[in-house]
């Protein structure tokens, strides 16, 4: 190698890992600025309170003004929690026909469709919970109105489905070869060729594909500040309105006076939803790793 | 989180959009606020736009309590608000060197709506706080039908919530609230739950498949009134009357000023009737005239506006 050409791969080279820890820098920030901001929080409200307590009011001027947080957590998990049931049997089945059933023809104009389906502005779906979805609802539970948790659920497993689709199918073509082969060749028919030893072999692909797939739900904002409805109490059924985490950010951090207990309330909010979404990404990681390892 | 990233781009870049604005504040307006108002201020922007070719405004929404706090941080000229500033946010505005000075621009009847398949026609002060606050669940406590009570209302950023809250509620709302984002989202929502209540400005009150309007009375027992008429909107019988206000940092100069003076003149006020609200009495014209530095032209009344209407809170 020539002197230039030293130059120019140390050069690239630190390019390459100024870009790696820039991001890494960013996602730090984010973390501090999240504990710096809803640490004053704290001083005010006790933490027991704001995790385990229903009552949310902090604009309350007849009352004391409360800042409980559970009924947001339980309506986070139940609409996301929701999606998922709903998303993983479509999202398997549908990676299943992909890798194994469907031709190729047929495969080249099915996954761009979906990857479309991952770029519908989550506005746009929401819009769809409020005048579609809503109202098919309510015709199907007798509810005078469709706005609640189940609303979510549907819209968010939409979203979360290509997440699913394409990650679960990526796992089953990463099943060698020779496992469908022995199977094939022992007598399984085609149906339990997939069910009972390609879809156990990839099953850690698809857990974490689930996973990545409920991040994504548990962090998704305008869909369900849309179609659930936002009110506060806490939910005992699908069928009631709910609102979630991000969705409160969302509504009271445009008028929130700043440096307030309000405002440090709802940083504190984001810190939750942060360490939750982090847990989650990382479980999907973990997992991921050992269904790799395990295939090597 | 993905949705927070995204506003918090959002509001950088308009941030920056706003610091360039108000460079050029001879010949652009930011007009920010309460959804009860956009519709109404985008018409005043357009056909004033029209006569006077070269000025821009820009008439944006988000709630009284954005528009108020985007004064406060000097990120528009135009905060519009269906409530009154609060002291806190006085103070904050103070400590960062903004003085806001109010100008009433219309007058709003706030309208009960519910489902047009809702028996129920009338109902009182004390029933409709009864029933947001969650004391009344089913509409059968009433005189209605039987079926739970399906809550719409506003959320916390909007000035309409505050004001049900202190001026007809006086309580919290009910934790069973669905909160809508904006006026048409609420008038979307009654149409469709026939057990539904909602609060809107009368301008988005019009009688439309599926929604009606309800008369309101002070007490049991006293005469119902509707939003709609003129006269007892003004006189304040109607009982859930409030002034619709916009509110400036100092006296108005230059293009807000011309703008705020078209919005008050007789045109600008029949475009306000146009749209469904109420134009301003002699009284908050005089009160306007103060705030704008104008000795008063029309009418010499002592009173204060404040003491003329039968909400000061809105004030």
């Amino acid at each position: 190698m020539t002197n230039r050409t030293k130059i120019k791969d140390a050069v690239i080279k630190n390019i390459f890992l100024l870009n790696g820890v820039l991001v890494v820098a960013v996602l730090i920030g984010i973390f501090v600025l999240l504990v710096m901001t809803s640490i004053p929080a704290f001083r005010e409200i006790k933490l027991s309170q704001f995790l385990f307590s229903a009552s949310w009011n902090p604009t309350a001027n007849f009352v004391v003004p409360s800042y409980g947080i559970l009924s947001m957590i339980v309506s986070t998990f139940m609409v996301s929690v929701g999606a998922l049931i709903i998303a993983i049997p479509l999202g398997i089945g549908t990676a299943a026909y992909l890798s194994d059933v469907a031709s190729q023809r047929v495969r080249e104009i099915a996954k761009p469709i979906i990857e479309i389906l991952a770029g519908i502005p989550s506005v746009v779906i929401g819009f769809l919970g409020i005048v579609l979805v809503g109202p098919f609802i309510a015709r199907v539970f007798h509810l005078p109105n469709g706005l609640n948790a189940l609303n979510g659920s549907i819209l968010l497993a939409v979203m979360a489905l290509p997440t699913i689709i394409s990650l679960s199918e990526d796992a089953l073509k990463s099943v060698p070869k020779s496992y469908q082969e022995a199977s094939l060749a022992l007598g399984a028919t085609h149906w339990q060729t997939i069910m009972k030893v390609k879809l156990p072999a990839a099953i850690s692909g698809i857990i974490a594909a689930t996973m990545l797939g409920m991040g994504r739900a548990v962090g998704e904002t305008m869909t369900v500040l849309m179609a659930t409805g936002c009110s506060i109490a806490m939910p005992s059924s699908f069928l009631n309105s709910v609102q979630t985490m991000t969705a409160t950010i969302a509504i009271e951090l445009g008028e929130v006076p700043y440096n307030t207990t309000h405002y440090y309330a709802l940083f504190g909010i984001g810190l939750v939803l942060f360490i939750i979404t982090f847990i989650i990404n990382m479980t999907a990681d973990i997992v991921l790793r050992k269904y790799q390892r395990v295939l090597k | 989180m993905k949705g927070l990233t995204r506003l918090l781009v959002i509001s950088t870049a308009l941030a920056l959009l706003s610091t360039g604005v108000s460079l050029a504040a001879d010949s652009m307006l930011q007009v920010k606020g309460s959804d009860t108002l956009i519709n109404m201020v985008q018409k005043l922007a357009e056909e004033y736009m029209a006569k006077k070719p070269g000025a821009s405004i820009a008439v944006t929404g988000g709630g009284s309590g954005t528009g108020i706090a985007g004064l406060v941080n000097k990120k528009c000229d135009i905060a519009n608000a269906s409530r009154g500033i609060k002291s806190s946010e006085v103070d904050d505005a103070n400590k960062k060197g903004v003085d806001p000075k109010r100008v009433v621009v219309a007058i709003d009847a706030l309208s009960i709506v519910v489902n047009t398949r809702n028996p129920l026609s009338q109902l009182t002060v004390e029933q409709i706080g009864k029933i947001y606050r969650g004391e009344v669940k089913n509409w059968n406590e009433i005189g209605g039908s039987d079926m739970a009570v399906s809550l719409y209302g506003r959320q916390s950023n909007s000035g309409t919530y505050d004001f049900m809250k202190e001026n007809v509620m006086f309580g919290e709302y009910s934790p069973n609230l669905k909160s809508m984002n904006g006026n048409a989202q609420i008038i979307e929502a009654i149409k469709q739950d026939i057990s539904g209540i909602g609060y809107v400005g009368v301008g988005y009150a019009k009688e439309s498949a599926g929604i009606k309007v309800l008369e309101v009375a002070v007490k049991p027992g006293s005469k119902y009134y509707s939003p709609f008429n003129s006269i007892d909107v003004k006189s304040g019988r109607y009982p859930i009357t409030r002034p619709l206000n916009q509110y400036l940092n100092g006296t108005p100069k230059g293009l807000a000023r011309d703008f705020i003076l078209f919005e008050l003149s007789p045109t600008g006020q029949a475009i306000v009737e146009k749209e469904g609200f109420f134009a301003i009495p002699d009284e908050y014209q005089n009160y306007n005239n103060e705030t704008l530095g104008r000795s008063g032209q029309i009418g010499e009344s002592p009173m204060r506006p404040e003491d003329l209407l039968t909400n000061p809170g809105a004030g």
